[in-house]
């Protein structure tokens, strides 16, 4: 792996890292917007164009099936199910000035001090660690199906068992109860 | 591809949302930095799936399942932050403290104003 540093020329980026680094730039951005925007209904459609940018990033890394799965379930429906909360929830529409709580000053100094830890740590542990992207492809559909269903099928399976369980729980959990004045007993 | 890029842009997305669940105010809001969290790690796996070359596929296989994890946590998540919202009237995390110690200046009976002060935005909301 020494001899990597040799092959790869340290300040000559390939087009693929050039692109990763751009499209990267753009998910922590909409990302960081995420999390800072005062206007509730705006850190939803943020997060649209954080998950959307990871799923270009699984494209560039070759992982083409995670990236359509990316689009379907995150984009498609864990966003839109956000959204009805944030209605259900009369989320007020328009700047809300009270959105972030008085600590974030010290999830400030949490959130850099673990950014600054982990950067460090990763970009000094794979300084001369190279991905070959050339190789086989290591993520089409073909490929994922095959050892899904040939090595993971148990975990497959009892994972319909975890998603059938939320669905159950989530209906007994928003079903309104018959009680007195529509209250869930306590 | 160097595999510092993808290292680091997922060091610093969960940073993003470690931020953001510290916060957030709104539960809501809670559950989208969580959302980012969950992302980050599963860009990790991909990209170290992809350096390491494993036969198995054992970095996207769990991508999948983190993926599928993470839809249910959402959909259990919010039908919680709905039932907390029809019973007391906010969805704003710092004022469930039902289980937190009373703060020293803070007697019972204001504890109990409180409660009552829930309870009527509960039933306006209801």
């Amino acid at each position: 792996m020494t001899l990597a540093g040799q092959v790869h020329g340290f300040l000559s980026p390939t087009g693929v890292e050039i692109a990763f680094v751009l499209v990267g730039i753009a998910t922590l951005g909409a990302a960081l917007v995420t999390v800072t925007t005062k206007q509730l209904v705006h850190a939803a459609l943020w997060l649209v164009v954080a998950l959307g940018g990871l799923a270009v990033e699984y494209l560039l890394l070759t992982a083409e099936f995670i990236a359509w799965v990316q689009v379907l379930i995150y984009v498609g429906s864990v966003v839109v199910l956000l959204l009805f909360g944030l209605m259900l929830t009369k989320a007020p529409i328009g700047r809300s000035p009270d959105a972030d709580s008085e600590n974030r000053w010290a999830a400030l100094v949490v959130a850099l001090a673990a950014a600054a830890t982990l950067v460090w740590v990763v970009a000094d542990a794979f300084r001369t660690t190279w991905i070959n992207l050339d190789g086989t492809v290591q993520g089409s559909t073909k490929i994922t199906g095959e050892t899904l269903f040939s090595h993971w099928v148990l975990p497959f399976e009892a994972l319909s068992v975890l998603l059938l369980a939320a669905l159950v729980g989530a209906v007994v959990l928003s079903r309104r109860s018959s009680s007195a004045n529509g209250r869930a007993p306590r | 591809m160097h595999l510092a890029y993808p290292a680091v842009l997922a060091a610093l997305l969960f940073s993003v949302g470690v931020y953001g669940v510290l916060a957030r105010r709104n539960a809501i809001l809670v559950l989208m930095s969580v959302e980012l969290m969950l992302n980050a790690v599963n860009l990790n796996l991909v990209a170290f799936d992809v350096w390491l070359r494993d036969t198995l596929h054992a970095g996207q296989a769990l991508t999948l399942f983190v993926i599928v994890i993470a839809a249910a946590e959402i959909g259990i998540g919010l039908a919680i932050v709905l039932l907390v919202y029809r019973n007391r009237g906010t969805s704003d995390i710092d004022q469930l403290t039902d289980l937190a110690e009373p703060a020293p200046g803070q007697g019972p009976a204001q504890r109990e104003d409180q409660a009552e002060e829930a309870e009527e935005k509960a039933e306006a909301a209801a």
